[in-house]
């Protein structure tokens, strides 16, 4: 029997309120499946089973708010299945659960036959602004009446629903409850984060003119944005600093497992949240595009996953083309490293003994000197900009 | 395509887009990714839902034209006489 625990989703949580099971006693489950919904500071989480299995027993109604680490359900992964449950306990180790199970799971049909179980993916389809609404104002979808793509509950269905409800003023999240987990992660960040910042202005005109031609050819949807080219060099570029992809927690340093970005996304009514863009490395340009335009839609309407939040390896900061000039950021615990970029925009560059016009980006590194020297950085920074400078190799 | 149905379908896509932004207070010749706080990842979405919802492509070089209501309004308008002609050229 396995005890599937409220997950920490950052650094900074203590406690979440349970606001939606997508399985019931009995349905089967895969590692992976979304289970429930979770309301944090951050705005609504799905949190994923990381087990597979059969929901054995609901332990936190809907509408509880727990502590981490506190038993929500119990799943019977076909293991000592014969034991009583355990007593409902906080758990020590908060994360343990984002652990992939040592042993692997007994096959599913070893345990006893549910009558028609019900699989955890026949959820109530619904978009994520629309659950996070239905939720707000305490609807059940499967109540409503789908008018969407594939009979999906959509945020006018839920209105229609429910016909004196004033829009949401912040879209669905609570602004102040976003800046206390804010200000609880980057004070913690600044109190215990020996920072050193390095900074070097890179020419990408070359990379904006080969996204010029390359977006030419493309339909709409298949256009990059300079952004993806920033992120997928970042990520590359990790590979001359593996010690600035990581986390340091109890006085060590433990590698990324992955080059997993967190990417900063603001979001309309204040507030920021990064979360993680998977193996960004091993993605090509389009791949990394389409994760970042999934990840900031998500994270603005809603829908993010409780993987998401907890495996971020080094965080990006990119402001954008109506942004300052440069950012030095502030580092996300446990991460070690958050890379920064400015607006591009056309300045003055010295180009073979002439001062021409050229676009121009100003990258920063703000990293743990616990973990990396400054040394470390500049090869970073040096291998960000020849990676730029040649983008048909991205 | 008249002007005041490229007004409403603007305000729709927009409105999935960033659901607090009123267009109605942007005026017509306002750029919008300022007036509404559209990033480039915001602009970029409406115009990939401008091309599903209405066929029509606004390469990366137009881009320019259609940042206010005005030059969205006329560009649009524009590009669909250029549709209805050359369907009607056809054979």
């Amino acid at each position: 029997m396995i005890e599937f625990r409220m997950p920490a989703l950052g650094a900074d949580m203590e406690a979440g309120t349970l606001v939606e099971w997508l399985v019931h006693p009995g349905d089967r489950i895969t590692s992976g499946a979304i289970i429930a919904v979770v309301e944090t500071q951050k705005g609504a989480i799905e949190v994923e089973a990381f087990h597979n299995g059969t929901i054995a027993e609901i332990v936190v109604p809907v509408g509880e708010k727990v502590p981490v680490g506190a038993v929500l359900a119990r799943i019977d992964d076909g293991v000592a299945a014969a034991s009583p449950p355990a007593p409902i306990a906080v758990a020590e180790t908060p994360v343990a659960m984002a652990e992939p199970p040592a042993v692997a799971a007994a096959p599913v049909a070893a345990t006893a036959p549910a009558p028609a179980p019900r699989v955890a993916g026949a959820r109530i389809k619904a978009t994520p602004v629309a659950r996070r609404r239905a939720t707000q104002l305490g609807l059940d979808l499967s109540h409503l009446v789908g008018t969407g793509v594939d009979g999906a509950v959509s945020l006018a269905d839920v209105e229609a629903a429910h016909p004196k409800a004033a829009p949401p003023a912040h879209k669905g999240f609570d602004a102040g409850a976003m800046r206390t987990a804010i200000a609880a992660a980057m004070t913690r960040s600044k109190r215990e984060i020996p920072h050193y910042y390095l900074s070097e202005t890179i020419d990408v005109s070359a990379a904006l003119a080969w996204l010029e031609r390359f977006n030419a050819a493309q339909p709409p949807a298949q256009r990059l944005l300079p952004a993806a080219l920033l992120l997928k060099a970042t990520a590359l570029a990790l590979r001359e600093a593996p010690n600035l992809n990581g986390t340091y927690e109890d006085d060590v340093f433990t590698p990324g497992p992955g080059v997993h970005i967190g990417w900063a996304v603001a979001l309309r009514g204040g507030g920021l949240i990064a979360p993680a863009i998977r193996d960004v490395d091993r993605k090509s340009l389009p791949e990394a595009m389409d994760a970042m335009r999934d990840i900031v839609k998500r994270a603005r309407a809603g829908g993010l996953r409780s993987s998401e939040f907890m495996s971020a390896t080094i965080s990006i900061t990119s402001l954008g083309e109506r942004g300052a000039e440069s950012v030095m950021g502030v580092i996300y615990p446990p991460q070690v490293a958050i890379v920064g970029f400015g607006r591009i925009a056309p300045r003055p560059a010295v180009v073979e003994g002439r001062v021409e016009a050229r676009s121009l980006v100003t990258a920063t590194l703000a990293a743990d000197h616990r973990v990396s020297d400054g040394h470390t950085g500049a090869l970073f920074l040096a291998a960000l900009r020849d990676i730029l400078s040649q983008p048909e190799a991205l | 395509m008249k002007e005041a149905d490229v007004r409403a379908l603007l305000a729709e896509l927009i409105g999935e887009i960033a659901p607090e932004a009123d267009l109605s207070s942007v005026g017509d010749d306002e750029d919008m990714r300022e007036a509404i706080d559209l990033d480039s990842m915001d602009f970029n979405n409406l115009i990939i839902a401008l091309h599903q919802r209405t066929g029509i492509n606004v390469p990366e070089a137009d881009y320019g034209k259609v940042v206010t209501l005005a030059g969205a309004i006329a560009y649009l308008r524009d590009k669909r006489l250029d549709q209805d002609d050359s369907r009607a050229q056809k054979p």
